[in-house]
């Protein structure tokens, strides 16, 4: 008996700890303070969040402070995007503890801009034109306030195996690759049926990468702009779905993306060509630092593409919002995300960036010294579709992500049951 | 004399206020000194427990918080959900392959480390080794070492002439990788748990047995087992509970942490996860938790009728 009311008591603990970590905390206190118009006079302390790598080094974040030297910046950087969601979204729920500058993704941005309303109002004559249109359009809300200023952004070009290329007959000069490859997406695997047929390689890395491509290229591929799902029912995704999983039986060397085995058979060789967007040059460099082939490319099938960038909002409930809105003016000028491209490959969504000497000059050694900032000015210029992305659109990616990995990775299914299966999660996100 | 009087009636009133006090005292401090335990368990067990519940009784976004009574819908819900069966599938599939030959080593190298062996506290400290590393580290290496194509385990399969195994792709195999990091964590805690326990059991027992000429084995069986049945019991409720709510390692097993794109090793835990942090369905997410509740409370249950039966002969027979 006694053991058994112990039970009952450690049963009970365990399963309410774990609710506690379930429910988390509620808060309803709202932190918001006045508005502070002469913030240039007082003692203040701006914190500003990022994640990963944003290139915001000491010096730069010094020439905000040397202008206003008021100022305080505190930097605090979460380890990853996701971190960064999950905190940003319970403290936005909570009403307080967000930075007075917070970096989004734009994975997870069309997920906040439903509560566009809990951040600050942007628009201002400074920053009017500053970005790349579809860069700006995405940040403003339906009642056309804007409520992030752009970053960076993931322009997509084709990174190659010169040596893989060579050992199957195709040509190696990225210039004669690009000539090669230019065209559209059945284009590019009609090439690759060329390649596998001279190569023990494959020619993509995974068929989730390669429909991540194409489905960047279509307007509303998910939802329609009142955000009705059409996921189900677009002919257009289901197309794409089946072709590129068509062209993965021979073309796909089955490594799903971010796997340990997709890092190794990057180094390894296991494919020849891969769509990259320009902070993906230093995930390969770093992947296989050993391989001396790598290049990229000036081209992309389709057209252009992008793939990642980020933004920097101002929530509502800071204490210093004009301040931030300074901080987050200063860190998206042009001047400033070049300096933060040249420190971490985050490339300029800033139009004014593009044709200036510091870009047209870079160039990266690791891909035997490409002409990187010119080539992604040219990929940048060439996106032409700014996918429609509404709160459902990366739930639904997601869910078409595991769809493809099912048939492309791990077998378990073929085309036909995995869609069915995509169908059934999509109607579960009610 | 009034003065003399009230302050006669003060005396009998103070030591009647006294005998108050000391009854009380009596009474209420027992209950006072082992309160902190209780109030902690309400604050940061209980409530959350009973604010889960009434969560899941509602809509309840991440963001927007409260929203409709909605009843029992959100259980119904998921209960028609194939992932919420397929999660207690895994999860049970990986609390049999991590708990069942965990228990069953550790008691083997407890035995061994309670025989006179040489640099005892060198052993002992050996076993324990694996817990102090982190869950994280722990899951990172074994993901690697588990990978399909570039992965230690399936080279060295290959190498003996053996077919590769799909580690992140086939159900069970990818529950044995999970169960194996668990089992390196946790086997040398539970040993030394029983191994704690053995030492206190009498050796006069075991004296009297040699005399009787009872083998090596035969003493482990009839003294060993039925002399550590409360720590059994214990180390089995402890690791049902544990193993029911895995999470770590799971998650931490492929890049994306949701369970595999069939969900091949989503455990429930994982599942509320998901529908909490990802699809920000706050209500779902606890009628899942609380469903999990309930599945943990009947599991330990059993678990304790269970292993009551299996160690309770030798002990009964002395009582």
């Amino acid at each position: 008996m006694r053991n058994s009311r112990r039970t009952a008591a450690v049963a009970i603990a365990g399963a309410a700890v774990f609710a506690l970590v379930a429910t988390g905390c509620q808060s309803t206190d709202n932190g918001a303070g006045t508005p502070n118009n002469d913030w240039e006079n007082e003692e203040i302390t701006l914190t500003l969040a990022t994640f990963n790598n944003f290139g915001y080094t000491d010096e730069l974040l010094d020439g905000f402070t040397k202008l206003h030297p008021n100022v305080t910046i505190e930097h605090t950087i979460a380890a990853t995007s996701n971190d960064a969601r999950t905190n940003y979204f319970t403290k936005l729920g909570a009403g307080s503890g967000l930075a007075d500058v917070e970096a989004v993704e734009i994975d997870w941005f069309a997920e906040l801009m439903q509560y566009s309303d809990k951040l600050v109002d942007l628009t201002s004559d400074n920053v009017k034109d500053r970005w790349v249109s579809w860069k700006s359009e995405a940040a403003t809300d339906a009642d056309g306030r804007l409520i992030a200023y752009g970053t960076d952004i993931g322009p997509e070009a084709i990174c190659y195996r010169s040596d893989l290329f060579a050992a199957a007959g195709l040509p190696t000069d990225r210039e004669e690759v690009a000539a090669l490859l230019e065209g559209d997406w059945a284009h590019y695997f009609e090439v690759g049926q060329d390649f596998v047929a001279n190569s023990d390689a494959a020619w993509f890395d995974s068929a989730g990468a390669t429909y991540q491509g194409q489905i960047n290229q279509v307007k509303n591929a998910y939802e329609e702009n009142d955000g009705t799902v059409i996921a189900t029912t677009n002919a257009e995704v289901e197309d794409i779905y089946n072709s590129t999983l068509e062209a993965s039986k021979t073309l796909s060397a089955h490594l799903g993306q971010w796997s340990p085995d997709w890092n190794a058979g990057m180094a390894a060789g296991a494919f020849a060509t891969m769509l990259c967007p320009g902070w993906m040059l230093g995930v390969i460099s770093g992947n296989s630092p050993d391989v001396t082939t790598w290049d990229v490319a000036n081209v992309f099938p389709g057209g252009g593409g992008n793939w990642g960038g980020s933004y920097l909002t101002v929530p509502a409930q800071g204490a210093h919002p004009e301040a931030a809105t300074a901080l987050a003016d200063y860190l998206t000028s042009p001047e400033s995300q070049i300096a933060a491209f040249v420190e971490a490959g985050t490339f300029p969504s800033q139009v004014a960036a593009y044709g200036t000497p510091e870009l047209n000059d870079y160039t990266n050694e690791f891909f035997n010294n490409a002409p990187v900032g010119t080539i992604f000015t040219d990929r940048a210029n060439a996106v032409s579709v700014a996918p429609f992305k509404a709160a459902k659109y990366f739930p639904i990616n997601d869910a078409m992500m595991n769809a493809l990995s099912r048939v492309d990775v791990d077998g378990t299914d073929d085309a036909a049951s995995s869609w069915d299966k995509f169908v059934a999660d999509v109607e579960a996100l009610g | 004399m009034t003065t003399q009087s009230v302050a006669d009636e003060r005396a009998v009133r103070l030591v009647a206020f006294r005998h108050t006090i000391n009854r009380w005292d009596v009474k209420v401090s027992p209950y006072l000194y082992i309160s902190p335990f209780f109030i902690l368990f309400a604050i940061c067990g209980l409530f959350p427990l009973l604010y889960t519940g009434y969560v899941s009784l509602h809509e309840w976004s991440l963001i927007g918080g409260e929203g409709d009574f909605v009843g029992l819908e959100n259980f119904q819900f998921v209960l028609g959900q194939p992932k919420f069966w397929d999660a207690l599938r895994n999860t049970f599939s990986i609390f049999l392959f991590s708990s069942l030959p965990q228990v069953l080593i550790a008691l083997v190298i407890a035995a061994v480390l309670d025989t006179n062996i040489r640099a005892k506290t060198f052993w002992r400290m050996g076993v324990l080794l694996p817990y102090i590393v982190t869950p994280v580290a722990i899951a990172i290496i074994f993901g690697v070492m588990f990978s399909d194509k570039y992965g230690v385990i399936n080279t060295l399969l290959t190498n003996i002439g053996l077919p590769a195994i799909g580690w992140h792709s086939d159900v069970i195999p990818s529950h044995i990788a999970i169960a194996t990091m668990v089992n390196f964590r946790w086997t040398g805690y539970q040993a030394l748990i029983f191994l704690a326990a053995m030492q206190a059991v009498p050796r006069d027992y075991y004296e009297a047995a040699m005399i009787d000429g009872a083998s090596r084995v035969r003493r482990f069986f009839s003294i060993t087992i039925p002399q550590l049945r409360p720590t059994i019991i214990f180390v089995v409720v402890t690791s049902t509970i544990g193993g029911l709510q895995i999470f770590d390692e799971p998650r931490l097993y492929d890049q994306f942490g949701t369970g595999g794109a069939d969900g091949q090793w989503r455990t429930l835990t994982m599942y509320i996860y998901n529908l909490g942090w990802i699809e920000s369905n706050f209500g779902r997410a606890s009628a899942v938790a609380w469903l999990l509740f309930i599945i943990i409370i009947i599991f330990a249950a059993l678990n304790l009728i269970i292993s009551q039966q299996i160690s309770s002969g030798g002990s009964r027979a002395k009582k």
